[in-house]
This record gives C-alpha cells, structure tokens and sequence, in this order.
C-alpha cells in the first residue's frame, strides 16, 4: 500500500467510521424486521386508515401497490435502496410523506433537547465541581440526595408535580404554549432534571479521582495556587471521562423527549411517534425508530472521536494492535 | 448469609430493604389489604375525596384508588421480574457461548449485540410493543429485546477473564470436558454477577414498564397499572391532582428503594469503588436510555 493510504486507513478515526457500517447495516435490518411483528396485514391496515372496504380484490391490489407479494428479501432490499434515498414511504393516515412529517416536528424536540443539555450542564457542571471540592460537606450530601432523588424520579411524574405547582397553583406560566421562552422552561426542567443528577455526581467522582493524582500533589509542593491547580489540571483531566458521559445523556434526552413532550402536549417528534403508534401508522414508527438509531450511533462515534482527541493514548495505543 | 449481614450495616440498605419487603408483602397479599375490588365501577361515587370507605378517594370511575395502587404492586412488581429473569437467562446463553468459543461466533454475535445497543432502550421497546400490542406478555419481550445485548456484553467480559483465571486452566488440565467447563466452573462465577448486576437494574426496570403505560403502550386498562393510572388521572388532574400524585409516590418510592439496596450491595461488594457509588449503574441508566 501507498504510505499516504496506509496512513490513513490505519488512522483512528478511519478505523472508527469504518466500524459504522455494519451497525448500520443492522439497523436498517432491524427496522425493516420491526415491521415484519406486525399480527395483522400491513395492506388490511392501509386499507382501514383509508376507508377502502377491505375486500379480497383491493387488499391484493394494496398488496400489490406496498410490494408486500414479493420475497422478503426483495422488500427489504428496495426499502433499503429507497431509504438511502431518504424516502422512508408515504404515512397511511396522512399520506403525506413520512419524512416530510418528520421534519416538521423535529425542530419542538430539537429546541427542547438544547434547552435540557443546557440545563444539564448549568445544574450539573457547578454541583458536581462543588461537591467534590467540599467533600462530606452538607453541601456535598445534599448533593448526594439530589443524585437519589433524580434516578428515582419518573420523569412523567415530575413534568406534571412541576405543571401543577408553577402553572396551576403558583401560576407563573402558562399550561398552552405562548410560543415564547418561557414555554420550554418546565419541560427543559422535567426532561434534564434525571441526567443533570447523574451528570453532577459522576462529575464528582472523576473530580475526586483527579484530585488524588500525583500531579496534583506536585503542583501543591510547588505552591501553586490552589485555583489555579483546580482550573489547569484537575477540572481539566475531570472533563475527560465526563464528555464521554455528556455525550450519554444526549441520547438519553432523546428518548427522554417521548415522555415529555407526551406530557406538556408540545408538538415534537416523541409525541408524534408515539401517535403514531397508536394509529398504527408504521412507515413513520419505522422512520422514527431508525432515525433515532443512526441519530444516536453518530452521537457515539462523536464522543469517542472526541475523546480520543482529547485524549491521545486511545489513539496512539490502539494503533499498536 | 455474611452478604446479607454485611448489608444489613448500612443504614440506606435497611430503609430500602424494609421498603422492598413492604411491597411484596402488599403484593402477595394484595386481596386481603385492598379494601375494594380494584376493577369495580362505580359511577355514583367518582372522583371522590379521601373517606372512610375510600382512603385515598376514587377515580374518574368511582374505583378505589388504594386498592389500585395495592393490585398495582403485583404488576410492576412481576413484570420487572420476569424480564431480568428472561434477559438473565437469553444474556447468559449470548454471552457464555461468544466468550466461550469465540471466533467467528464470537463476532457475529457481538456484531448483533451492538445493533442492538445502537438503539435507545425506551425507543425500541415502545416500538416493539407498539407493534405487537399492549399486554404483559408483549411488555416482556419489548423490554427483554431492548436490554439483552447489554447484559450479553457483560456476561461476555466476564467469561473472557473467568477464563483465564488458574481455577479454570487447571480444569482444563485435569481433563473437564468443555460442557461441564462452562456449566460447573464458569456459570457460577458469571451468573452470580449477573444476579446483583440485575436486581441493581431493577429500579430502572420499574421506571421503564411505568413509562410505557404512562403512554398507554404498556399494561391495557383496566389491569391496575401505576404507570397506566397516572395516564387515566391527566384528564382530572387539575381538579384532583391526587389522582396523579400517588401512583407517582409509589413508583418513585419503589425505584428509590431498590436504587438504595443496590448501591449498599455494591459497597459492600466492592468496598474500593466506595467513592464512585452510583457511577457505574449510573452509566449503565444512561446507555439504557
């Protein structure tokens, strides 16, 4: 091989995206098979949610039109050349195509999901760093309690105790959507209010960790400041394994999303999915599914790609092998 | 039992374990404590406030809300179980024979499992059982199909070190036959782990199965469901807000209780980790989704 190509197929990240093919390939398979579980006739339940009368002809027609008559093998293979095409099918109810639909609610989600990684980052970035500076303190087990209650807390539950006190009984915001700021506020709360919990108490450990390296000791001998020994090197090394855990609760809020947007009604795409579920609409639970699965296997290739930036020996060590 | 002794010197242990005890009691004698049939209608006495006859009042349909919440326990409580022993028992077969044999097996298998993890547990389970309809049984399968692969993965690691371990070359010295191998030397080693790792599990197993319902995909009305219950008060919550409040209670306590038994379970297991209790389940929580 050319040393310019070997370089760069035995690069890391090369080899990392490499990796994604398969897993992709899977997910596409899995999807596609999803379907398959269905215990009535997709063309039976087309037929339904248009208001055909179901009878032997146009269900053999619909059969027909959905290219349910052919092999399995053929299905998958031309759903899955039309998917690379992004075209995920028409909705049964709507008509309409599902990506289309799709896209017109990603933004609610996508809003909601920024405003909680923000949250969790104010909430769990200074709680942790404290915590683990004031070990044992009150401040400390409080925060301890906080990491109790947040891994316990359905966040069902939450999003409608939070609903009842600020909106009904305090009044401070409003139950229908204004379309303003303030809107995204309770449902950033209830959506970040588990993984900010978590985020703070690993933050708190990897701190500790960090805080009993050698090189903190020597930085203490050399009599640096003790701010500036907790700015430069330990909250930085801290950092390391906590982007990895960032990177987590991402795709926790995303499916965090589904229950939230379920209970403040916003119009997102967990709402939607799960409507659609209802009304038996599968091309659009079979997008949903398979778009959240790419969505979060990239979310991973990400963060190992940025740890791995961060962090040199990851690169260069499995390089070796 | 030493464990058990050794738990029993945390304090958090106790609170978690008497919680825990409480619940199955009530769920093993569910008929005798629920005051009314949890199924019954009774339209002339809807929405009732807290009584005599009705502790906690009525719902929507005149039920007693109390008994529900009783009935409500075996539920929650079978469900969660019947899906770690399900994923225990489909975990140990992938893992022990990727670990075990390895190879090309070994690879598909893992291939398969990460397929697997690239789906956020929540979403996969909701879709699954979307798919197939609401019920107990398909409940069990959508969650058992949306965690196996992560057990599987652990139970594979665990396999690869018990392998090397002296215990296991020396029986393969003395001629142990690869069946037996696996069945007497390393299953024990494995499963005892996968034991604690999925009872520690459970409370995020509870909060699952209470999602699912909570969004009408999981147990069907009228079974008493506290997930399912909190779905049927959104209605009346602003009216009567207890309706919401105690299922919540109860699916909050009991999450809390097993989060509790399980962090002095692996203080007491791994006294050095004494400093990262929470960061390994937690991850575990949030790769669950």
């Amino acid at each position: 091989m050319k040393p310019v190509l070997k370089h760069i197929t035995q690069h890391y990240v090369f080899r990392r995206v490499l990796q994604l093919v398969p897993v992709l390939f899977g997910i596409s398979l899995v999807t596609f098979l999803l379907i398959q579980l269905m215990p009535s006739d997709p063309a039976t339940v087309v037929l339904r949610s248009t208001n055909v009368p179901a009878t032997p002809e146009t269900i053999a027609a619909m059969r027909e039109k959905l290219g349910l008559d052919r092999p399995l093998v053929m299905q998958y293979l031309s759903w899955l050349w039309r998917v690379l095409h992004l075209d995920f099918g028409r909705s049964f109810v709507t008509n309409e195509p599902v990506l289309q639909s799709v896209m017109h609610y990603a933004p609610t989600t996508l809003m909601l999901t920024i405003c909680a990684a923000a949250l969790i980052l104010v909430i769990g970035l200074p709680v942790g760093i404290l915590a683990a500076l004031y070990r044992d303190s009150l401040f400390d087990q409080a925060s301890r309690v906080f990491a109790y209650v947040g891994t316990a807390m359905p966040n069902f539950w939450l999003g409608f105790l939070l609903l009842y006190l600020f909106s009904y009984r305090l009044g401070w915001f409003s139950v229908t959507s204004r379309g303003s700021i303030t809107d995204w506020i309770l449902p950033a709360i209830t959506l970040a209010w588990t993984p900010a919990a978590i985020y703070a108490r690993l933050l708190r450990s990897s701190m500790l960790d960090s805080l009993s390296q050698n090189y903190v000791l020597y930085a203490r001998a050399r009599g640096l400041l003790e701010r500036l020994i907790i700015s430069r090197y330990v909250l930085k090394n801290a950092l390391l394994p906590v982007v990895t855990v960032f990177g987590l609760s991402l795709a926790q809020l995303l499916s965090g999303t589904v229950i939230v947007e379920s209970v403040f009604a916003l119009p997102g795409l967990g709402r939607f999915a799960v409507e659609s579920i209802l009304n038996r609409d599968y091309p659009v639970v079979q997008c949903y599914v398979c778009l959240t699965a790419v969505l979060f296997v990239c979310i991973n290739l990400l963060i190992d790609l940025t740890y791995s930036y961060l962090d040199p020996r990851i690169r260069l060590g499995r390089q070796e092998d | 039992m030493p464990l058990l002794r050794q738990l029993l010197h945390h304090k958090i242990a106790w609170v978690g374990l008497t919680l825990i005890s409480l619940l199955v009691f009530t769920a093993l004698f569910a008929p005798v404590i629920a005051p009314h049939d949890p199924l019954q209608v009774d339209l002339m006495q809807k929405l009732q406030p807290a009584s005599f006859a009705y502790p906690l009042g009525t719902d929507h349909l005149g039920r007693c809300i109390l008994s529900r919440l009783v009935y409500g326990s075996r539920v929650s409580l079978s469900v969660a179980l019947m899906v770690v022993a399900l994923t225990t028992v489909i975990s140990l077969i992938v893992g022990m024979v990727a670990g075990y044999i390895g190879g090309k097996i070994d690879t598909w298998l893992m291939r398969i499992c990460d397929v697997f993890l690239a789906f956020p547990a929540l979403i996969l389970s909701l879709a699954i059982v979307g798919i197939l309809g609401g019920g107990l049984l398909n409940l069990v399968l959508a969650l058992t199909a949306s965690h196996w692969a992560w057990y599987a993965r652990i139970v594979r690691s665990r396999v690869l070190s018990v392998k090397e371990s002296d215990f296991v070359k020396a029986a393969i010295v003395s001629g142990t036959r690869p069946p037996s191998l696996m069945l007497r030397h390393i299953l024990p080693y494995t499963l005892a782990e996968l034991a604690i790792l999925a009872s520690l599990d459970l409370s995020h197993m509870i909060l699952h199965i209470a999602g699912l319902s909570f969004l009408g995909l999981g147990i069907q009305p009228p079974t008493p469901e506290w997930g399912a219950m909190l779905n049927d008060g959104r209605d009346f919550f602003r009216r009567v807000p207890t309706l919401m409040f105690y299922p919540g209670l109860m699916i909050f306590t009991v999450s809390l209780a097993f989060n509790f038994v399980g962090d002095a379970l692996r203080d007491v297991l791994d006294p050095q980790t004494e400093r990262r209790t929470l960061t390994k389940p937690l991850t575990s929580k949030l790769q669950n989704g």
